[in-house]
């Protein structure tokens, strides 16, 4: 999606920045949002800049630096982690040879970590994306990763 | 008034001021670090915290409101262990390499941690050392010095209106930066130094030349020669313990020799050629249908900011050099010739109230030829006195001297430069004279002076009314600006000064500096000139003479060469 169409999508206001802010790098491959989209999207709203990276660089839900074509966020919280969370954990670094916070250098799978997800019933879980995945196990994670690498590039 | 109890004592106190201001103005002392006289007040640091009847937690003395019948208390355990965890925790994240910071034993930081008595930190040190700024002539900025206060932010975005300075970041990891962490270099900042002026601690500082001017005073075969501006002679003085409101011409010229300059010039000799420069390009401007309204040139954070800013306006802009690169320019020509020296030879220090003087003097247009600076070194006021109490030299104690000639005889016209409206005021002493052909019968125009962000005033000449506008700060100048771009402006010339109250309130002035001291500055200036033999830059002998042997003519294409510059419009690197 175009910056553009997501601009013309909310009013004119800079109480809408981090809605558009997440619309637009919702949309984006890598889930970034570059100095010229910020730019843009400050003269847009008629901000300063200096505003806009400000509100940027406060949200850990925001990146400015390209980040793999799925994020994969695995449950930091006490009930996944007293629940094999760090088993899984290490297979999911292990196959993908990246540690919390780095990109794959096919620049296919970020590896982070997150706050609670709703699914302690189900521990341990992660996120790719939007989807959830629950009761996971190193072998169902192989599985997972084998599936995403098997797709094709969305 | 309202009556309220601090410490147990009673006291009255006026509707809608603070605990703080309540407290200070009743001789109790309440500790503050973020808190900024004129700035608004964020209560992020938590410093002053007090003990406020009715309330379970502690309050911010510099936020919360009198009211009738409070109970205040200022220097319970509770406070004072609040107070202490607050600064050892921020000493725990900042370079407290104090003996080796400029700041040193002028720091908001260490005070208040010798007020409270720390004499040792509770908690792990946790900084980890960041990328220094040192990439301008200007400014430095040292992000491990910095302690997150805010006051730049307030005063880079309220009261400048420039926006470059702001939170990037969260929690533990926030710093106070351009945006996205980038240089001040990459950004449009003006260089003003007005976050230099109210930074607490040493975070941004101006970028100390002190060490090249002194290694050129050691060079046998430089004539180092020094001017000062009009600002410095009503503030140094408060560099060595005197209030605002003085004025110290006498011992700064000779603390200025005792320092080893070969001369001691005035800056101010060069603003009257200024106004002789300026008023006659407005003249012509007016005969021949120049770009109206024309606005000053004097002042570098102004100049930067329009062509960052405003690029389509530069033809606004007066062509006339400050006065401090005119200054340079015929130091090492017309100067040079006379006292039959090489402008090779030759290292010209400014001594300004200003940072941002310091990138204009290393600009590519402000030079002689390819391989010589009009000027070679600026130093603002504080690093004028650092140097001097570094020398041994007693300040209070030195008996007046007096400027070398030929640029040391000046008027009151020139004097005024550094207040606010004062190079407007200068201009309509000269321009009235000069084409009303009569002598003015007030010679003082007060509707140009005072501390109103934006003030006017219409003059008689040649039977019409003419409006000038003059405005300071950046913030004011824009409302200015719009009118223009807009069509609108009803005025013929404009005065623009970055730093509020004009150069008297510069970034480079001592630390401290407030409204209120600026006023008293504003004061003592006007008194300067009040003092002056001379008062109008046209019956300044030295500048007819400069004309009659020199210059020829104003406008004239000597001046051209020398006392004239072009503006360009600035391309963002990013």
């Amino acid at each position: 999606m175009q910056l553009k169409e997501v601009l013309d999508k909310y009013p004119q206001s800079e109480d809408y920045l981090i809605e558009i802010l997440m619309d637009y790098q919702k949309h984006k491959m890598h889930h970034d949002l570059t100095e010229d989209e910020l730019k843009t999207i400050a003269t847009h709203l008629n901000i300063k800049e200096s505003k806009v990276s400000s509100v940027v660089t406060f949200y850990s839900l925001f990146s400015l630096k390209p980040k793999g074509q799925h994020v994969i966020q695995v449950c930091h919280d006490v009930p996944c982690h007293v629940n094999n969370q760090p088993d899984v954990l290490s297979t999911l670094k292990t196959m993908l040879a990246i540690d919390i916070g780095q990109t794959t250098d096919d620049k296919m799978f970020t590896l982070e970590y997150t706050s609670c997800l709703g699914a302690c019933d189900k521990a341990p879980a992660m996120r790719i994306g939007e989807k959830t995945f629950t009761k996971l196990t190193p072998n169902k994670i192989k599985a997972i990763i084998a599936e995403y690498r098997g797709r094709k590039h969305a | 008034m309202i009556k309220l109890k601090i410490n147990g004592f009673d006291i009255e106190a006026k509707q809608g001021a603070t605990v703080l201001e309540t407290a200070k103005e009743n001789g109790i002392d309440i500790p503050t670090l973020c808190y900024y006289p004129d700035l608004k007040i964020n209560s992020d640091c938590r410093v002053c915290s007090v003990e406020i009847s009715g309330s379970k937690n502690l309050q911010t003395a510099c936020s919360t409101p009198v009211k009738e019948g409070m109970e205040v208390k200022t220097n319970t355990s509770k406070v004072y262990n609040a107070r202490k965890t607050i600064t050892e925790l921020i000493l725990a994240n900042h370079d407290t390499n104090c003996t080796t910071c400029s700041r040193n034993l002028k720091c908001e930081l260490q005070d208040l941690a010798n007020t409270l008595g720390i004499d040792e930190n509770r908690f792990e040190k946790v900084l980890e050392m960041d990328e220094v700024d040192n990439h301008n002539p200007s400014i430095y900025r040292n992000p491990n010095r910095c302690i997150k206060c805010g006051r730049c932010i307030e005063v880079c975005k309220d009261v400048e209106g420039t926006y470059v300075l702001e939170n990037q970041g969260r929690s533990n990891e926030v710093k106070v930066a351009p945006k996205y962490g980038k240089y001040l270099s990459d950004e449009d900042c003006t260089f003003c130094g007005q976050c230099a002026s109210v930074c607490p601690v040493a975070a941004i500082t101006e970028k100390d030349d002190s060490q090249r001017v002194f290694d050129a005073i050691n060079n046998p075969k430089k004539h180092v020669i020094v001017q000062v501006a009009p600002a410095i002679r009503v503030a140094i003085g408060e560099e060595f313990g005197h209030e605002a409101g003085g004025q110290w011409t006498g011992q700064l010229i000779s603390a200025l020799k005792r320092l080893g300059f070969d001369r001691v010039f005035d800056t101010d000799f060069t603003a009257d050629l200024t106004i002789i420069e300026e008023g006659h390009e407005l003249l012509e401007r007016v005969k021949t249908g120049g770009t109206l309204p024309m606005m000053t040139s004097c002042c570098p954070g102004w100049i930067n900011y329009a062509e960052q800013q405003h690029p389509d306006m530069l033809d606004h802009l007066s062509t006339c050099k400050s006065p401090q690169q005119m200054f340079g320019a015929l130091a090492k020509t017309y100067y040079a010739e006379s006292a039959k020296i090489d402008p090779e030879d030759m290292y010209v220090v400014s001594i300004m109230p200003c940072t941002a003087k310091k990138y204009e003097a290393a600009r590519k247009e402000m030079q002689i030829n390819e391989s010589i600076q009009d000027v070679d070194a600026v130093l603002t006021t504080r690093e004028l006195a650092k140097m001097i109490r570094s020398q041994g030299i007693n300040f209070n104690n030195l008996k007046d001297g007096e400027f070398d000639t030929p640029f040391g005889i000046t008027t009151g016209a020139a004097a005024i430069f550094g207040a606010t409206g004062g190079v407007m005021e200068a201009a309509l002493r000269t321009v009235s004279e000069v084409v009303n052909e009569k002598p003015l019968e007030k010679i003082e125009f007060k509707d140009v002076r005072g501390f109103d962000g934006i003030k006017e005033a219409t003059v008689e000449l040649g039977g019409n009314p003419v409006k000038v506008a003059v405005a300071h700060t950046l913030k004011h100048a824009e409302t200015l600006i719009s009118q223009v771009k807009a069509g609108k402006s009803e005025y013929a010339f404009i005065e623009v000064m970055t730093c509020p109250g004009g150069c008297v309130g510069g970034g480079g002035q001592p630390y401290g500096t407030t409204n209120k001291k600026r006023i008293e500055r504003i004061e003592s200036t006007y008194r300067v000139d009040g003092a002056m033999q001379i008062r109008k830059s046209h019956e300044n002998p030295t500048i007819k003479k400069l004309y009659d042997d020199f210059l020829k003519e104003p406008l004239g294409k000597k001046s051209h060469t020398l006392l004239h510059t072009h503006y360009h419009p600035r391309h963002k690197k990013t």
